[in-house]
């Protein structure tokens, strides 16, 4: 390994000494979970093409453990929402993320899905945030992939520092009730 | 070879007199108004008529005149072209602001289904014997007419549209 290019993680903190490593659960699995965060790209638009770029070889996505974009909600752990969402359109993307298991989390790519955009107007969901919980946004008309690589390191802090027993605590629960979600 | 404009107006006004009107070159466009209780008549007509042959509905859509007489709020546009001729022809025609309704052309041509859906969807306009009037693009829910002048074109749940920001007020505070 030593004369190889491969660049690792850096082990979280914890303890170590003579053939062992202690630290907490939580930093263990908040590490596994950042470094292989599997993508559905929901691209309706422009923020989409985008994300084509962003997802090939030139910027390569897949250097961060989302070699695999999932087209199936039940095996992604990452909801990228890229371009207008149509009221009528509302709904599906939220079965979408309904369909998705825990843990689960979404971003906001582009001016489009985090507010309208320039789209203010009777047929145009105003962000997706109206209908499902948004963790990043990323602004943009359309963002560069820089920018959308930049919004996937800030999640993957969130999922880095994320609890455990996040996903069933009251408060977790009380956000999903909010956007009557289950 | 040619059909011309006014073999198409001479023929309309022979078989329905007063029903039509209002006939008018609009640059390469010939184009008329019929009476809205004649709008299935005049275009069967047009279709079938082995001269005219219009045999092609190229598009249906409508119009919101709220300053109009009651009786001519909203309009309907037709156009039809005659491929054998290369001749297309626009048929405007105007119907009632409180009660918008109008024969359905579905029967006569098939591809209209969706037009007047749409037309349904966006003016709220509705096609008597249409087989399925419901919306097309809008989602169901909702209660608006959106192309109709009443409504506003801007949705009402935008939160970050702040004018302040925008320089859109006078005080800028």
């Amino acid at each position: 390994m030593s004369d190889s290019n491969i660049k690792m993680v850096a082990p979280p903190e914890g303890v170590s000494g003579e053939g062992f490593f202690a630290t907490s659960l939580n930093e263990v699995v908040g590490l596994a979970r950042a470094n292989s965060l599997w993508p559905l790209p929901f691209a309706t638009s422009c923020c989409g093409i985008e994300f084509m770029a962003t997802m090939a070889s030139h910027y390569d996505l897949g250097r961060f453990g989302m070699e695999r974009n999932s087209f199936s909600p039940r095996q992604a752990d990452m909801l990228l929402v890229m371009g207008t969402i149509s009221k009528k359109m509302g709904p599906i993307l939220r079965q979408v993320y309904e369909q998705m298991a825990e843990p689960r989390w979404v971003i906001a790519v582009g001016a489009c899905a985090s507010s309208g955009g320039v789209f203010d107007t009777y047929s145009v969901l105003q962000g997706i945030d109206k209908v499902i919980p948004v963790d990043v946004y990323v602004p943009g008309c359309p963002p560069r992939p820089e920018q959308i690589i930049d919004g996937v390191m800030r999640l993957q802090d969130l999922v880095r520092s994320e609890s455990v027993r996040r996903r069933s605590s009251p408060e977790y629960e009380e956000l999903l009730a909010s956007y009557n979600i289950k | 070879m040619t059909l011309e404009t006014t073999q198409i107006q001479d023929k309309l006004v022979e078989t329905f007199g007063e029903n039509v009107f209002h006939f008018n070159q609009e640059k390469d466009l010939f184009s008329f108004e019929v009476a809205a209780d004649k709008i299935t008549a005049v275009v069967l007509f047009l279709k079938n008529d082995p001269i005219l042959r219009f045999h092609f509905l190229t598009d249906l859509c409508g119009v919101h005149y709220p300053d109009n007489d009651v009786e001519r709020q909203f309009a309907i546009v037709y156009h039809l072209d005659n491929w054998y001729d290369k001749k297309r022809i626009k048929i405007k025609t105007f119907i009632n602001g409180e009660k918008p309704e109008i024969k359905s052309l579905t029967t006569i041509f098939p591809c209209t289904n969706w037009m007047e859906r749409e037309t349904y969807d966006f003016y709220g306009i509705h096609f008597i014997g249409h087989p399925q009037l419901k919306r097309i693009l809008n989602m169901d829910e909702m209660t608006s007419f959106p192309m109709r002048k009443e409504f506003p074109l801007e949705d009402g749940g935008r939160t970050d549209k702040d004018d302040r920001f925008f320089g859109r007020t006078q005080s800028n505070i």
